[in-house]
């Protein structure tokens, strides 16, 4: 029973040095920076980071959102921001950034008629590729003779003849 | 006056090249030995002639010649003289003259060093060769003159883009180029053969050092390409899938296939049809890759229109140079008979499915590359193919390619049942698992990716030690035995675990790296995966030719100083662009990165700080692969083979000069 006691005591202790060093520390020399963009959870923010990375600067000869200096990268950014803040999801916000500027901003491009050869193409080939090689492999045996010399050939026309 | 003398140098060359593709082709067929005597000599005067003209044209820089249309567009007079020589390949017309004059060494050393080859032979390699320099000569000369003068003479240059004023970036473009035009070399071969009806194993041996420099050459040049993006872009990433890049991968990829189906070819007689389909097809692509780089087609396939001239010469040229190969291909390819057999756990195998793999990998990058151009040329829609696609269909493909490496370097050729290596296999297996499970406990959260992925790299270099074990184990004395193991198979085994560093680099960098953008003002800090970033100071600087925004951070862990990094935002005199240089901190097990983004005001500014654990372990496995090559390039054996030619010529010499004699007597 004590035991217990004096265990969650301990926790409480630390908890309050936790907090207290929190609320100390930007009091010190060394200011903690923070985040230029805040957002509510980890998951938000990996949702913005993931986001700006599967876009495309519309400008730029090819770099995205998360790696472009352009302005308009940085308006797009601020936008797929707030939609992020105010809880929009993945689906919702690709989904209205396609309706304005098309497929094009899709670094991942979308699985649809026009693009079925760029991603089923490469495993179609794959395909066809394994079968030409395990029949080269299981083909039945050439017998390794060398092939009939023009002597031989010769000799066997005489002999005909 | 030094331009046109480079002008002049240059024509010169064409006629060389011109002598030198007509002749010795012509008289091979003819059976003209006079003519094909003139190959190596043409071949050489060529390399002179080019060799005058680049320099040429590198005086004009280093002199500030501006009257030359091309310097004074690239250079100017403040820029350090390093930047001046590697200027000359920092534009266009600069470019493509360092493609013909590479093209015109790799010529060159094929007339030196291979003087014992069969003269008809050598005469279609070089004179292959002659051809395709005509080609860029005539391409240079017609629609990229890069000695063209300009009237009024300008002050001063337009200078170089401050990207390219660095010396990673120096050294890429040279190692890139010797790299893919070496390729040239493998294609000529290919082509000969194809026009001899005969691919033997002694043309093989021919085939396969120069093969290994190109691509050893290519893998610095890539790799190198990777580590300038690393620090130079600021973004902190290694690969982009940029179209660009790509362009460079896809000769490398068919270079990897090639290097290993010339082994089988050699080796065992097979695949020979397909070792110079691949040939044909790895120079296409670096033809391919210059044309994309070159033509502006990748801004839009409507500004390639917009200036069709180069663009429409490069597509015709490629058109020529693909078409008539694949034509002859598919006439003479049933000469090249392959006859013997292998089963299905043999080193053969093992070969096919790594080509058969590398194949498509190469395809899917290809595709991806081209596809977006190829809808928008039809209007059927624009779409972007990012890192995304690439890594979604890449991965899965190269996956196989990794996991066999190890094993398919240690099996029998022609049929193998693993003999007493399958238990020991199986327990390396277990323990490089085990290994990996222990190694990601390192790293936070845990992963049973990592775990994987870490365990795979582990397996890729266990078992590339395995077959050392595997070769030497019968040995007496294991060391001396050792030092008269071929250099071959060294340079087969430091590239194969130069696979798993590489895996290991991208595994770790990928999935562990930790990234932040922060607003910080002096004396703030900031923490990331355990390291805390002060910000100390910040300062105005001036550099060379540029002023600098110098930030100075001071990196600290557990309370113990790490090191001091530098960011910087710079500003170019002459042309006033922006550029950030990046603070890094290179390490073996991480790199720390920070870049220094804009101002935000009252003091404050957007930092990027970047954790990127392992990632130098990604060029290091490039480093080794590249080793790799080079020592399998220069084993005895290339070497020995001719001096056996060497002497069995001097033999026939002696005889003849007996029966000389004799008939004399």
């Amino acid at each position: 029973m004590l035991d217990r006691y004096q265990r969650i005591t301990k926790t409480a202790i630390i908890r309050a040095c936790v907090v207290l060093c929190l609320v100390l520390l930007p009091m010190g020399e060394a200011q903690l920076a923070e985040t230029v963009l805040k957002f509510e959870n980890d998951e938000q923010s990996a949702l913005y980071l993931r986001l700006t990375e599967e876009f495309r600067c519309l400008k730029c000869q090819n770099q995205n959102l998360a790696d472009s200096n352009a302005d308009l990268a940085q308006d797009l950014r601020n936008e797929i921001y707030q939609a992020v803040v105010s809880g929009q999801g993945r689906q919702e916000i690709s989904d209205y950034l396609v309706a304005r500027y098309g497929d094009f901003v899709l670094y991942r491009p979308p699985v649809k008629k026009i693009t079925y050869l760029l991603w089923f193409g490469p495993f179609v080939l794959l395909l066809f590729a394994i079968i030409g090689g395990w029949r080269l492999i299981t083909r039945k045996p050439v017998i390794d003779a060398p092939e009939p010399s023009d002597a031989l050939e010769d000799a066997r026309r005489r002999l005909e003849d | 006056m030094i331009a046109e003398l480079g002008q002049f140098a240059l024509i010169l060359a064409l006629c060389a090249a011109v002598v030198l593709a007509v002749l010795p082709f012509v008289g091979s067929f003819i059976v003209q030995p006079q003519w094909m005597a003139l190959a190596r000599p043409a071949a050489l005067l060529q390399l002179l002639m080019m060799t005058i003209s680049y320099f040429a044209l590198t005086s004009t820089f280093i002199t500030n010649d501006f009257s030359v249309l091309y310097t004074a567009n690239t250079s100017n007079s403040q820029l350090p003289l390093i930047y001046k020589i590697s200027g000359v390949w920092g534009g266009h017309e600069g470019s493509i003259l360092l493609w013909v004059w590479v093209l015109a060494i790799w010529t060159g050393a094929v007339a030196i060093f291979s003087k014992h080859m069969p003269a008809i032979l050598l005469s279609r390699v070089l004179s292959i060769l002659g051809m395709i320099s005509i080609g860029f000569m005539l391409f240079v000369l017609i629609t990229s003159n890069p000695f063209e003068r300009i009237f009024p003479v300008p002050v001063d240059g337009a200078s170089l883009n401050p990207l390219l004023q660095d010396i990673g970036m120096a050294a890429h473009p040279p190692l890139l180029y010797m790299g893919y035009v070496g390729f040239s070399v493998a294609f000529a071969f290919a082509i000969a053969a194809l026009l001899g009806g005969e691919l033997d194993s002694a043309t093989l041996r021919w085939m396969r050092p120069w093969t290994n420099i190109a691509w050893m050459f290519l893998t610095l040049g890539i790799a190198l390409g990777s580590y300038w993006a690393y620090y130079e872009l600021g973004w902190g990433g290694w690969w982009f899938w940029d179209p660009v890049e790509n362009a460079s991968f896809m000769p490398w990829l068919l270079g990897t296939a090639l290097i290993h189906s010339l082994a089988a070819s050699e080796k065992r007689g097979i695949f020979k049809a397909w070792t110079v389909l691949l040939a044909v097809l790895a120079f296409s692509l670096s033809l391919l890759g210059t044309f994309i780089v070159r033509s502006g087609v990748l801004t839009s396939v409507h500004s390639f229109a917009a200036d069709p001239a180069r663009g429409r010469f490069i597509l015709f040229f490629l058109a020529i140079v693909v078409g008539l190969s694949l034509l002859l291909f598919a006439i003479r390819a049933h000469k090249l008979k392959s006859h013997a057999n292998f089963e299905l756990i043999s080193r053969e195998s093992a070969l096919l499915l790594n080509n058969i793999l590398l194949l498509v990998a190469c395809a899917a990058v290809l595709l991806g590359t081209l596809y977006p151009l190829f809808l928008d040329a039809l209007d059927m829609g624009k779409i972007s193919v990012g890192p995304q696609y690439f890594n979604t269909v890449f991965a899965p493909l190269m996956l196989p390619v990794i996991m066999v490496v190890g094993i398919g370097a240690l099996l029998n050729w022609k049929k193998d049942k693993l003999k007493g290596r399958q238990t020991t296999l199986l327990a390396l297996i277990v323990l490089s698992l085990i290994a990996g499970a222990v190694f990601a406990m390192q790293f936070n959260p845990y992963k049973i990716t990592a775990a994987a992925a870490i365990g795979l790299a582990i397996w890729v270099v266990a078992s590339s030690a395995y077959g050392v074990y595997y070769r030497l184990r019968n040995k007496r004395n294991r060391l001396s035995a050792a030092m008269h193991t071929p250099a071959a198979f060294w340079g087969m085994t430091i590239a194969h675990i130069g696979m798993g560093v590489f895996t290991l680099g991208v595994a770790l960098t990928s999935m562990f790296a930790d990234e932040q953008t922060v607003r910080m003002g002096v004396g703030e800090t900031h923490e990331i995966a355990g390291y805390e970033f002060r910000f100390d100071r910040i300062e105005d600087v001036r550099g060379a030719n540029y002023i600098a925004t110098q930030a100075t951070f001071v990196v600290t862990k557990e309370q113990s100083a790490v090191s001091t990094l530098v960011a910087e935002k710079r500003i170019y005199n002459v042309r006033r662009d922006t550029m950030t240089e990046a603070g890094i901190d290179g390490g073996l097990t991480r790199d720390l990165f920070i870049a220094l983004g804009e101002h935000l005001g009252e003091g404050q500014w957007s930092v990027r700080l970047q954790y990127k654990p392992f990632i130098r372990w990604i060029w290091f496995g490039t480093v080794f692969m590249a080793l790799g090559g080079l020592l399998a390039a220069v084993d005895r054996r290339y070497r020995v083979a001719a001096t056996t030619q060497k002497r069995a010529e001097a033999a026939t010499k002696a005889k003849a000069v007996s029966a000389a004699a004799g008939a004399a007597s």
